[in-house]
């Protein structure tokens, strides 16, 4: 027996007796989702024992170093550990922007001080972090960001504007771009970290079409940050920033995995929808529209599984997450435009308890942002064509 | 006859496009939605349509109307999806009147002074499942008395909870699939043993579950021919989703408008977005999408207008190219609006949900391209 396989039974068996058989069902609502934070909300109590359950292993953030509170896994173990998880369709125990987004960056730019003091947590669920990048005009052209960062002597003072900020009203910090230098674009951006309660933080929360609101209008009025929570150098933010969304993107292709509810569209409509005397599903057109889908989709599955092991073997194209943001997200309104097709009339229901709430339409609202959020869809275009494939730009 | 509106029509489409857009532009859908209105539509604007006239489009001129046709009928409908105006006109003006037309005078001398006047409102009782398959309806239509007993359910019915008059397709003889057999009826409100459960839509709209549980009509409820009911439905259904596509048409027009619009203002990168050939191109995309379907629409009307016995494949045509092509509309309307295009504030996604509903009513893409399909013998 390799090591592997010895750890893949060991894994096995922790998962089987560790794993809360509810946190084994597929993610029904927004509130099944656990973000972990101050105020941290738990739907039911296994959310809290399996979360718990995995951090004291590390394995809420299982490849990074243990001392940051990771499990210290190997990329081959990681891998094991995934699909062990996969296998008994336990849920991730913890959503947050900190694992799959700061934590990557403070990684590799923080300090040892800035890792130890914000790794832990992360790992835990204790703090929930927002992104506090998009400003009013600077959305894809994010380097025109204007919030200004002045130099106070120890500390900084924010005052500025964000919006599109994710959860900014339930996060406990945000990492932040500001502007340090207004006489050049992208070298005059730093990173910064801060507390959302500090003074003069405010939020305005922001209705999306689904009818939530996720999302904020965040508003900085002469907040002052320590100069220890600048991540990399000053006015070298842009390259903290580039770095961090490459994980944003790797993070938001998973959505082009997702399935509804662990069965398949196709079976789903034939449930609804009904079969002809041979099996089909009694609606051809609509047939193979997901057939077609699915080939897609399943194909999608190997270029995930196959971009992973290169990024974490270091053999991916640094611009690589582009690609798979932009087809991840693609094929994820798809799904759910397909699936709207075939619920027909009866998925259009906005309140109804058949629909628990309109939950599948208002899904189906929320998945047209994920072709905006982390770089809109155009965005990740472009970079592919400059970077991977050397496009002239003119 | 040329493939355009004809001055009368042009007319008629400018009155509309001042009436619509001045007294329920998308302002008047979003007060009604954010006020939880139960009724669905204004009932003060119901009036005004038939002060405007609109209500007797496709009554005859003997009885009130103004006598036109599909294409007159959809130059008002293209003014409403525009404007994403909560109406009955689609299932009353259109759907009702077409099938009263084809029955007895009885019928019409009853409800189209109501219909003009913008009083009464009807309801058009056909999807029976999550998808539209009016050959497969099963509701059964027993003789009882001097009348018949109707059992059974209905779904998706547009302002069914509210309407005076629903048109119900029923079968008296027949199983489902097979054309004999179906029987249109006039069903009133308030009829006994029916239970209607109206259902919020993701557009705002309400459409009603019907549940029929023995529901006693007479005789002369019956619309045109006891088991002969299919060439009425048939022909209520062709200006039906002829209506719905010129609705689809204004839906995805307005929302091809705002995009355009927001790419002339909003700037990135130190220009305008219009300026970016990828945006470019696929806004010029859509508009070739955008007038392809609206030719094939006017095309459809114009036949049904002749009588042309082609007409119903043209209809088919019709709805499924112009689902396709709003649809396009609104997804690129809110992608193009980046962040803003997701936000309740802005109207784009309102575009984006009605064009969902309107989309599925009467026979999706699927539907009609199936359709077409098994005409052609494939
Ligand atoms: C649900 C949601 C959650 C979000 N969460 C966060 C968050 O937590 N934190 C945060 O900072 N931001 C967040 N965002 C903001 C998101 O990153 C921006 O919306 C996005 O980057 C686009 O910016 P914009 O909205 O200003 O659109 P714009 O940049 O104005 O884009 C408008 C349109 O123009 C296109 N376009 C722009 N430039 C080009 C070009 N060069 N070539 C071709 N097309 C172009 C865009 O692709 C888009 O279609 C979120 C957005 C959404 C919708």
């Amino acid at each position: 027996m390799t090591d592997l396989d010895s750890f893949r039974s060991e894994t096995r068996a922790w998962l089987e007796a560790n794993c809360p058989p509810e946190m084994r069902e597929p993610l029904r609502d927004d509130d099944d989702v656990v973000w972990g934070g101050r105020n941290a909300t738990y739907k039911h109590p296994a959310q809290k024992s399996w979360l718990d359950a995995m951090a004291s292993r590390g394995w809420t953030v299982p490849d990074w170093p243990a001392e940051y509170g990771g499990g210290g896994l190997s990329p081959g173990e990681t891998k094991v550990l995934r699909e062990e998880m996969a296998r008994i369709a336990a849920r991730n125990p913890l959503n947050s922007f900190g694992i799959s987004m700061l934590g990557p960056a403070l990684l590799k730019y923080g300090t040892e001080e800035q890792k130890l003091e914000h790794l832990p947590p992360i790992a835990r669920g204790e703090i929930r972090w927002c992104q506090g990048y998009s400003e009013p005009n600077a959305g894809s052209d994010l380097a025109a960001l204007a919030t200004r960062a002045d130099d106070a002597g120890d500390h900084f003072v924010i005052n500025g504007q964000k919006v599109w900020t994710s959860y900014a009203d339930k996060a406990d910090w945000i990492f932040c771009l500001v502007r340090t230098d207004f006489t050049t674009k992208q070298g005059g951006i730093s990173f910064l970290l801060f507390d959302m309660a500090s003074p003069g933080v405010s939020t305005k929360p922001i209705l999306l079409i689904s009818g939530y609101s996720p999302f904020c209008e965040t508003f900085f009025d002469d907040v002052r940050v320590p100069k220890k929570n600048l991540v990399g150098e000053i006015n070298k933010g842009w390259d903290v920033a580039k770095y961090l969304l490459g994980h944003e993107r790797e993070m938001i292709s998973g959505m082009g995995l997702r399935e509804g509810g662990g069965r398949t569209l196709g079976q789903a409509a034939a449930d609804r929808l009904g079969t002809d005397d041979k099996g089909r599903l009694d609606a051809p057109v609509l047939r193979s529209e997901i057939a077609l889908f699915e080939v897609r989709a399943q194909a999608f599955r190997a270029m995930s599984e196959r971009f992973i092991d290169e990024l974490k073997h270091g053999r991916a194209h640094p611009a690589q997450p582009s690609m798979m943001k932009y087809y991840g997200t693609e094929l994820n309104k798809a799904r759910h435009e397909l699936a709207m097709s075939a619920g027909g009339s009866e998925l259009l229901e906005w309140e109804s308890e058949e629909t628990s709430g309109g939950a599948p339409a208002r899904a189906w609202l929320r998945t047209k942002a994920n072709s905006i959020e982390g770089g809109t869809s155009e965005v990740q275009l472009n970079i592919v064509a400059k970077r991977i494939l050397d496009l002239p730009s003119n | 006859m040329p493939l355009f509106l004809s001055e009368e029509q042009t007319m008629l489409r400018d009155a509309a496009r001042d009436f619509v857009g001045e007294q329920a532009p998308v302002s008047h859908l979003r007060s009604l939605r954010d006020a939880d209105d139960p009724t669905g539509f204004s009932r003060d604007l119901w009036r005004s349509f038939g002060e405007m006239g609109f209500n007797g489009i496709l009554i005859p001129e003997d009885q009130g109307g103004l006598g036109l046709g599909a294409v007159a009928a959809g130059v008002v409908l293209e003014e409403v999806g525009r404007n994403l105006t909560p109406s009955p006109f689609l299932p009353t003006a259109i759907g009702a009147v077409t099938a009263l037309n084809g029955g007895a005078a009885a019928h019409r001398e009853r409800w189209f002074p109501a219909i003009l006047s913008g009083e009464a409102v009807a309801a058009l009782a056909i999807d029976e499942g999550p998808k539209h398959q009016p050959e497969r309806t099963a509701m059964r239509a027993e003789r009882s008395g001097n009348g018949f007993r109707l059992t059974g359910a209905k779904q998706f019915v547009a302002g069914g909870h509210v309407a005076d008059l629903l048109i119900v397709a029923a079968r008296t003889a027949g199983a489902p699939g097979e054309e004999d057999g179906i029987t249109l009826f006039a069903v009133e409100k308030d009829a006994a043993n029916l239970h209607a459960d109206p259902r919020r839509l993701a557009d705002s709209s309400l459409a009603a579950r019907l549940r029929f549980d023995g529901v006693e009509v007479d005789a002369d409820a019956v619309i045109g021919e006891v088991d002969g009911g299919a060439a009425t439905l048939r022909r209520m259904l062709g200006h039906v989703r002829a209506g719905a596509s010129s609705e689809l048409l204004g839906v995805g027009g307005g929302a091809m408008d705002m995009t355009v619009s927001y790419l002339k203002e909003r700037k990135q990168f130190g220009v305008r977005i219009g300026a970016f050939q990828a945006l470019q191109h696929r806004a010029a995309h859509l508009y070739s999408e955008m007038e392809v379907a609206r030719a094939a629409t006017l095309k459809a009307q114009q036949m049904l207008d002749a009588g042309d016995a082609k007409a119903d494949a043209a209809v088919s045509i019709a709805k499924a190219m112009t689902g396709m092509a709003t649809t396009l509309a609104v997804q690129e309307g809110v992608q193009m609006h980046g962040g803003i295009g997701m936000t309740d504030e802005y109207d784009i996604g309102f575009y984006m949900k009605r064009a969902r509903v309107l989309a599925e009513a009467f026979g999706d893409v699927g539907y009609h391209a199936d359709r077409l399909a098994e005409g052609a013998g494939y």
